[in-house]
């Protein structure tokens, strides 16, 4: 481990100015940070710990957005009433994430910001990843591609985020208020992660000190469900994931939105399907059309066919699940 | 009750130790002065080290020093004198600048910190001149090589009977059966603390025979067996990654000889270093091919058995072990071959030889029963083999034909649903398949000793790696002399107490317990001798003997039993007696008595659940009815088969290491990347039964092993009740979304 200082601050003011330092890194839930720390992917000089500032660890309903802390824990973001009111997706996501001990630790605000799980990058003794040394390629692009993404890839990356919470903001619309030095911004969570396409070597578009100091959600959807398929039955991540929220009139779709998780770099909407849904019924020939037009721009590896196949049925299971629920 | 008889379920005397921590495991010694080491490994598969730059590891505050090979020790001569096994590989990384493998040592670094350590490991810069590498699943198919080690363990060709062409036969199958790499992955790495006093030489290890660790130790550093002290105290899970004497142990004797005295060396393997420093299960490729007549009795069975190895030695998988012994047939035809590659050398892994076996021939005969329109369970019947198939000696004992019976029974085969019931978006299928197990015998010894206050203490060498023998071995010691198993101390773990077998083999509970048994049987006939009565006419309970036999001798006494404290008082000292199990011969090991065949048998059901539209695989229950000889535990026992069956279901549903060949290394080297079951995978319905038996001629006990046995036929189990489920039959494991998927 190389040698690193770890220093606490009062205001989400004194987080921004102290991570904006060159080898400065926030930490706040900490179940991934130290991931980073042991693998050598970051090797901060000093870690600004967010815990320690008030006001962040509080979820409040103003009008009809929802307003959710970064550092509420997953574990309470899920037993929360208006969460589990409002968006069972949500809850749901944070049910089949990580593990009860983690769900206890990591915070809503971290874990969208986790890094992809990909092997080549993840190794403990380092392979050409341009995501861990700039420039130095994609090992995965011609290798183990089982896991990787089936859109939005590049030559230069074909990872995937596997974040569960992050999937079911995405489909939710969620926004994520940041501060930073220059003021702060708004992102629609379904932008926050970036696509190789955008920058190959970055993980989300947050600049070294941005703090996440809010995420909204407006509106409800309780008429939403997530759908994780993965070999092991628990502790495990997505092979493929699907946030729903429907708002149905009927059985007729009035509204849908879809986000796939582990299929990209980022939480992937399936506009065109959302589109053609409407009107139509779960489980109809339109429907079943609406699903393959989402899948048009997808595009496999070498070696994951499957993963289309295996998203397109989760697709049309979460949907079914979602209005049957 | 006081009276503690054999087959009890003792609950674990060590159970609230490690439950609550206070159970010391190798890296839990810290002597005084210990430095930490920390392995620094080639991020080249193949190649040679041209120069170790060791500056900026140097500048680290707390390093103290960075070896490369050069810097250490050559091992004496007397090294080559142990084989392989126990001697884990003859390749001793350190020694030379040849790179063999990925993640191969080539330099160690030593702080006083092991932050320091790892910190400064992570800044040596090895220059290697790489060479071009051989990805081993490329390989060519070869022979082994038979010059010594594991290829001479058991004959690379067998032929019993006349060579038949199975494609002769009236009903016959044939495929090709593979299965992954998988890494043992012990809850706890090897670690390992080695300190020297002058001549001598302290190791606390981790690890599955300390008697092995002693020897090979005390060759490699030309030392006298006695001025080397090996300990284990417990072993947090080994399943054969501990078996052998792996090159970090000799590397971390030597750096702590080159520190000097008064510098203990303590080096703990990472998790990553855990894929290259030790064995895993190779890579399989199995050809088999069986022919049957139209009634389902098999006329041939061929098995053609490939593995992976290294470039550095053969590491042989004797799967066809199982072919040899388990269905009966005229002519059985089998070979072992290898494709060496740039990797690590494989090693045994729960369950060797018939978990690989038992996958590739319980899918095999499963796909005859369809064929033949057999019920695979009639089929196995038809196919008992009453005698072994490959010598036709009879069995030590076997009463799987009853285990058939009762497993089916419990499981409900004979009503089982039609294959394909729908629940939901699950399909169900059941399957079932055999489990059977070869057994290795070592010789034992024990110590009992009763001192004044009639305490006994049981002295013996075994490794404990969290199976249940430091319950068991009391518990086998207590039933003879009356006493509750608590009441007895005992001391394991450490090559200065009595000699006892390894941990591996299945072989701990037949020669340890009958070595056990000698001695408590030994310490009641001294007992009998102290208080005046003929040994063969006395028992013990609460604590007391008593004269069983003096009915025969009327009138000749009148009290009928003395406290075990009052015999001591009169006897006036301790009383020490030793025990053993000799094998025929006086060999080092055996795999049974030479005139009969020994093994254990059993039979696995299980009921899995498909949704084929995601690819997903559940286990819904299982039920194990083995026969394995007298069961000595019955609560360990049953824990050893569960955990046996959820062993099978990672090997089954999801284990694989994936070596990257590109890049010639194993793609994960961590429990993230390769998945192993979770709670949540096993269903509380795993139901486990033992048939009576007593195995009277396999050793005194009537026990045998069982705890590689649990892990066999389950692969093969759940591949054919995914058959049943969805009509696919799935030949590589793991059976993973990709070969379950519906397409289109």
């Amino acid at each position: 481990m190389i040698p690193f200082t770890y220093e606490r601050v009062g205001t989400v003011a004194e987080a921004v100015e102290h991570s904006t330092a060159p080898g400065s890194m926030l930490i706040a839930g900490g179940t991934e940070v130290v991931n980073w720390l042991r693998l050598g992917v970051h090797g901060p000089a000093t870690l600004v710990d967010l815990k320690t500032v008030p006001g962040l660890a509080d979820i409040s309903l103003v009008g009809e957005t929802v307003h959710i802390g970064p550092l509420v824990r997953l574990a309470d973001v899920a037993a929360h009433p208006w969460v589990a009111q409002r968006f069972p997706v949500l809850r749901e996501s944070i049910h089949l994430a990580a593990s009860a001990q983690l769900r206890n630790l990591a915070t809503i605000g971290g874990n969208p910001l986790q890094y992809t799980r990909c092997p080549y990058f993840r190794a403990e003794a380092e392979t050409p990843c341009t995501k861990r040394r700039p420039g130095s390629g994609c090992a995965a692009r011609h290798g183990i591609t089982d896991n990787q993404a089936i859109f939005g890839w590049t030559d230069d990356c074909v990872a995937v985020q596997p974040s569960d919470p992050g999937t079911a903001l995405a489909a939710l619309d969620a926004v994520y208020v940041t501060r930073h030095a220059d003021g702060g911004r708004r992102i629609a969570a379904r932008e926050l992660n970036t696509l190789p396409s955008q920058d190959a070597v970055a993980h989300n578009m947050l600049r070294p000190g941005e703090v996440i100091t809010d995420i909204e959600i407006t509106g409800t959807a309780p008429t939403s469900t997530y759908l994780k398929v993965r070999p092991r039955a628990s502790y495990e991540f997505a092979t493929v994931a699907v946030a729903v929220a429907l708002e149905v009139d009927g059985d007729l779709v009035r509204r849908a939105r879809i986000a796939l998780g582990s299929v990209a770099m980022r939480p992937w909407r399936l506009d065109a399907t959302e589109r053609l849904l409407v009107g139509h019924r779960i489980g109809s020939a339109a429907a079943q059309r609406a699903i393959e037009a989402g899948f048009a721009d997808a595009k496999p590896l070498p070696g994951n066919e499957y993963k289309i196949t295996l998203a397109r049925n989760a697709v049309a299971r979460a949907l079914r699940q979602a209005v049957t629920a | 009750m006081n009276v503690t008889t054999m087959g009890t379920g003792v609950r674990r005397l060590d159970g609230p130790a490690k439950v609550t921590g206070a159970a010391m495991f190798a890296a839990d010694h810290r002597p005084t002065g210990t430095l930490h080491a920390v392995l620094v490994g080639s991020p080249v598969p193949a190649g040679s080290l041209t120069h170790l730059d060791t500056t900026a590891a140097l500048a680290v505050p707390g390093v103290v020093a960075v070896l490369g090979p050069g810097d250490l020790p050559r091992p004496d001569p007397r090294l080559d004198e142990v084989s392989v096994p126990p001697l884990a590989t003859r390749f001793l990384p350190l020694q030379d600048d040849r790179i063999c493998y990925h993640g191969q040592a080539v330099a160690v670094v030593l702080a006083g910190s092991l932050q320091d350590a790892e910190h400064a490991a992570t800044l040596v810069r090895p220059h290697i001149a790489p060479a071009p590498f051989v990805v081993p699943a490329d390989a060519p198919v070869r022979d082994a090589t038979t010059a010594e080690g594991y290829a001479q363990l058991m004959p690379l060709t067998e032929q019993v009977g006349e060579p038949i062409d199975p494609r002769e036969a009236p009903v016959h199958v044939a495929a090709t059966y593979a299965q992954p790499d998988r890494h043992n992955n012990p809850m706890e790495p090897s670690a390992i603390v080695a300190e020297w006093d002058g001549d001598t030489l302290t190791v606390t290890d981790s690890v599955q025979h300390v008697y092995a660790v002693r020897d090979t130790l005390a060759a490699a550093l030309g030392l006298d067996q006695e001025k080397v002290l090996v300990r284990s105290p417990h072993t947090g899970g080994g399943f054969g990654a501990k078996a052998f004497v792996w090159p970090h142990e000799i590397i971390a004797a030597q750096v702590a000889w080159v520190m000097g005295p008064g510098r203990p060396v303590k080096l703990v393997l990472t998790r990553a270093q855990m894929y290259a420093m030790v064995g895993y299960q190779p890579a399989m490729w199995h050809d088999v091919a069986l022919g049957a007549a139209g009634n389902g009795s098999l006329i041939t069975v061929r098995h053609d058995a490939v593995n992976t190895t290294a470039v550095t030695e053969d590491y042989v998988e004797f799967a066809t072990a199982t072919a040899l012994s388990l269905y009966a047939s005229p002519s059985i035809s089998t070979s072992q071959r290898v494709r060496r590659g740039h990797v690590n050398l494989p090693t045994f892994m729960r369950s060797p030889l018939d978990g690989p076996g038992t996958w590739a021939l319980g899918s095999a005969i499963d796909e005859l029963a369809h064929a033949a329109g057999i019920d695979p369970l009639d089929l196995r019947l038809i196919n008992h083999a009453d005698t072994e198939p490959a010598t036709g000696k009879p069995w030590t004992s076997k009463k799987l034909v009853q285990a058939y019976g009762e497993a089916a029974r419990r499981f409900g085969w004979r009503t089982r649903p039609i294959g394909g019931t729908v629940d939901g978006q699950w399909r169900i299928g059941c399957g079932m398949a055999d489990a059977t197990q070869g057994q290795f015998r070592f010789p034992s010894q024990a110590r009992l000793v009763m001192d004044r206050t009639a305490t006994v203490t049981l002295e013996v060498g075994f490794t404990d790696i969290g199976q249940g023998p430091g319950t068991v071995f009391p518990q086998v010691a207590a039933s003879v002399l009356g006493l509750r198993p608590e009441q007895i101390r005992v001391k394991y773990g450490d090559a200065r107490l009595p000699f006892a077998g390894p941990t591996y083999g299945s072989g701990t509970t037949i020669g340890v317990g009958a070595a056990v048994l000698d001695a408590a049987q030994r310490l009641r006939g001294e007992l009998a001798r102290i208080a005046g009565w003929p040994a063969d006419e006395v028992s013990c309970a609460d604590g007391r003997l008593r004269r069983d036999g003096s009915q025969r001798v009327p009138f000749s006494r009148t009290d009928e039993d003395i406290p075990f404290t009052a015999l001591m008082a009169l006897h006036g000292g301790e009383v020490a007696v030793e025990g053993s199990f000799a094998l025929p011969g006086g060999v080092p090991a055996d795999a049974g008595p030479a005139e009969y065949a020994t093994r254990t048998f059993g039979a696995v059901f299980v009921e899995v659940a498909v949704d084929p539209e995601l690819g997903l695989l559940r286990l819904r229950r299982a039920t194990g009815v083995y026969s394995a000889g007298r069961i000595v535990n019955e609560r360990t026992a049953r824990s050893q088969m569960i955990g046996g069956i959820v062993w099978g279901w990672g090997m089954a549903a999801l284990e694989a290491s994936t070596f990257e060949p590109a890049l010639g290394r194993w793609h994960s080297q961590n429990l993230a990347g390769v998945a192993l079951p979770v709670n949540a995978d096993i269903p509380a319905a795993i139901d486990i039964a033992f048939i009576d038996e007593f195995d009277e001629h396999a050793g005194p006990l009537g026990a045998k092993g069982i705890g590689e046995l649990s892990a066999t036929g389950t692969a093969a189990a759940v591949a054919n009740a995914v058959y049943d489920a969805i009509g696919v039959r799935v030949r590589d494991l793991p059976i993973t979304p990709q070969r379950l998927l519906r397409r289109g």
